[in-house]
């Protein structure tokens, strides 16, 4: 059932002759169910041409014999078959229309002057077969999809230009027409897309999905269809630190809300001229949301750093804890990268022993991302089995608030300790004893030295829960302390200069230093 | 001398030996003897120190009092940094004063800081304690922390001795004044 009625002609005849396509015309005439765009342009124009001619007789004043049917529906398919030459070929095929009669003038296959060629070429079988192309060879695995599309800003101007155009025919027939009346050129677009890459896919469309396949659209050659704006209303376009060009959509938009009609008009035809060429498809793009990847790991190396360490592009220390990890998830989730968290991390040279540390992977643009728990299991094996350095354990898929999760434990937990001490006068048993025995002792930390050059100058309280000690010889003890978190051992140990008070020295009135530290 | 933990087993780095490198200025100021210590620390972060051989710092001086006050209107005391940048904190040239001594022989000695850069902290324990900077000097009895500048972290060192160059500079005072003696 065609969708347009009595009421819509003269809109739809004004819009048909002056370079309108007929999707757009639905859109203007407030057309707002699928079925009618998905039908082919082909029928489309066809069924648009059946319905002005009926009872319009008075159109067709210059020429005594209307040629026939039969011969127009062969040039309109001449026409039809030429749209894929309109790119370089605009406006080659209205010659061959141009016969007299008017209603052929009014069969445009030009590019439609509001939307570029957007409901023409680019939202059939076609064009969405070639994006699927792309999407299939980028070698990603989803399930579904969401798509995203980027028209080219000005084609709010020239919607902004029929809009008025359409109003203003309507007010003769005592209509109105509201911005809101109108379908949206991306609604209509996604309406008549959306089922086409689901077929041509397999997939449904679903708009919380993790996949995303974008495409950009540009048309150049009206690239300076936007620029009359700034100067009516300049702060609409303030130049934006990252971006190329001012005229951005949202820029746009806020402009042709602001402007006066007459002010309009007086700057931007309407109708808005037909362009010689359709967009131009300027971005094909797939990507696929983080996927994140947790655990626990443990650290049997004193000579491995959390991350690479490198000054001056050199290479200080062989691997890293996050690189020993995550290289594997790299390749096996065929990711771009990644991010390594964890919670809390360790020095260089102190072992984490006990349950393991928890982490979190971030993994950018994942091609894949389906495992079962026995694929990872069999993951977590091979990382272990690839280096005696680390070990993970409760490999895991997770959600990304896992991350702020892991992140809260930190400031909460209590942490223990085993430290190697060594102290420059010769000590007995008797003289670490009273160790044992002092429980919640408070310190005060400033900022220790090792890391002042990089972190702010301050002084953290924390709390020492308890201690235990084992002799070890005259000069040596082992140290077992259950701390706050956040606590720096090394210097509540060594004292770092007296800046950690009270510290173990201290405590013993002599010096300490620590020879080794491994956390649990 | 002042007394430094002596490690029973040489074998033992002690802190300052692990993570920072030993510079040396000598007659700073042109006051002979005055010598001060850098320690270089990896990060770039300097901490100022007394040498063995400056004056403070031989048996028989006591302090009698440390001031932070360097000038009427500028007290070390009131350096107050912000900050991963450090905002806020006094800047220092080579030949800046950041402390004086008082001595109860009634000398008075001004510390300098021989490098270029940003005052983070000065030593508040050796206000209350001032022997601490007798006992130990390169360590809890220290005068400032400062950071240098890091297109400057390398050339600050460019005026300053290496621990070998002090110590022959030691002892050609040793031999100076027994020859005059």
């Amino acid at each position: 059932m065609f969708p347009l009625t009595e009421e819509n002609k003269h809109v739809a005849q004004l819009l048909l002759s002056t370079g309108t396509c007929p999707r757009c015309i639905f859109r203007f005439c407030g057309v707002d169910f699928h079925a009618p765009y998905k039908l082919p342009y082909k029928e489309l124009l066809n069924e648009l041409q059946k319905f002005l001619e009926t009872e319009n007789e008075e159109f067709i004043l210059d020429i005594p014999n209307p040629p026939p049917k039969k011969i127009r529906l062969q040039e309109l398919e001449d026409g039809i078959d030429g749209i894929d030459n309109l790119s370089q070929n605009g406006e080659g095929r209205v010659s061959v229309m141009e016969d007299g009669s008017i209603a052929s003038k009014n069969s445009n296959l030009n590019v439609c002057n509001v939307c570029l060629g957007i409901l023409q070429e680019f939202c059939e079988k076609e064009f969405i077969k070639k994006v699927c192309q792309k999407v299939e060879a980028s070698g990603f695995e989803f399930t579904n999809l969401v798509f995203s599309v980027s028209f080219p800003p000005q084609l709010s101007v020239r919607e902004h230009a029929a809009w008025l155009l359409v109003k203003q025919e309507m007010g003769k027939q005592n209509l109105s027409l509201g911005r809101n009346d109108i379908v949206q050129l991306k609604e209509a677009y996604k309406w008549i897309t959306h089922p086409l890459f689901s077929e041509e896919l397999g997939v449904p469309i679903d708009g919380k999905s993790l996949f995303e396949v974008s495409v950009i659209f540009a048309h150049p050659e009206t690239v300076e269809d936007c620029h009359f704006l700034r100067a009516i209303c300049p702060d609409c376009f303030k130049p934006a630190k990252n971006k190329q060009s001012v005229f951005t959509r949202m820029a746009v938009m806020k402009a042709l809300n602001k402007i006066k009609e007459e002010d309009f008009r007086k700057q931007f035809p309407c109708p808005p001229n037909s362009p010689k060429a359709v967009c131009t498809v300027l971005e094909i793009e797939c990507a696929h949301g983080a996927v994140f990847v947790a655990g626990r790991y443990n650290k049997y190396s004193r000579n491995l750093p959390q991350t690479p360490w490198i000054i001056d592009g050199e290479r200080k220390l062989e691997s890293s804890v996050e690189e020993l990890i995550s290289d594997h998830l790299l390749a096996v989730f065929k990711a771009e990268s990644f991010n390594f968290s964890s919670s809390g991390r360790e020095d260089v040279d102190v072992r984490t022993l006990g349950n393991g540390r928890p982490f979190a992977i971030e993994l950018v643009n994942p091609h894949r991302v389906h495992f079962t728990s026995q694929e990872i299991k069999e993951l977590q094996q091979k990382i272990n089995n690839s280096s005696n350095k680390i070990q993970v354990r409760d490999l895991q898929l997770v959600t990304r608030e896992a991350i702020g999760r892991m992140k809260e434990g930190e400031e909460e937990k209590t942490k223990s300790y085993s430290a190697l001490i060594w102290t420059n006068k010769a000590i007995q048993k008797k003289d670490i004893e009273f160790l044992n025995d002092i429980k919640d002792l408070k310190i005060d930390q400033k900022t220790p030295l090792r890391v002042l050059h990089r972190r702010p100058l301050a002084v953290r309280t924390r709390i020492i829960h308890s201690m235990e000690t084992r002799y070890v010889d005259e000069h040596h003890f082992h140290l077992y302390l259950k701390t706050q978190a956040g606590t720096y051992i090394k210097e509540f140990v060594h004292g770092d200069f007296g800046r950690t008070k009270p510290n173990i020295g201290s405590l013993m009135n002599m010096t300490a230093d620590i020879l080794e530290l491994d956390v649990e | 001398m002042a007394t430094e933990p002596e490690a029973p087993e040489p074998a033992v780095p002690s802190l300052v030996d692990r993570y920072f490198t030993r510079w040396y200025k000598a007659d700073v100021k042109g006051k002979p003897c005055e010598d001060h210590c850098i320690l270089q620390h990896s990060n770039r972060i300097c901490v100022i120190t007394l040498a063995e051989s400056h004056p403070v710092l031989q048996s028989g001086k006591t302090i009698k009092s440390i001031s932070y006050q360097i000038s009427t209107n500028c007290s070390r005391l009131q350096n107050k940094v912000s900050g991963k940048c450090k905002r806020g904190a006094q800047f220092l040239t080579e030949l800046a004063p950041l402390c004086k001594i008082y001595c109860s022989d009634g000398e008075e000695y001004t510390i300098s800081s021989c490098v270029r850069g940003r005052l983070m902290e000065v030593n508040e324990n050796i206000l209350h304690e001032p022997s601490i900077l007798q006992e130990k000097p390169s360590t809890e009895g220290y005068i400032a922390v400062v950071l240098p500048k890091f297109e400057e972290s390398r050339s600050i060192t460019d005026g300053l001795l290496t621990q070998k160059q002090y110590e022959e500079v030691v002892v050609k005072r040793i031999h100076a004044t027994t020859a005059a003696s």
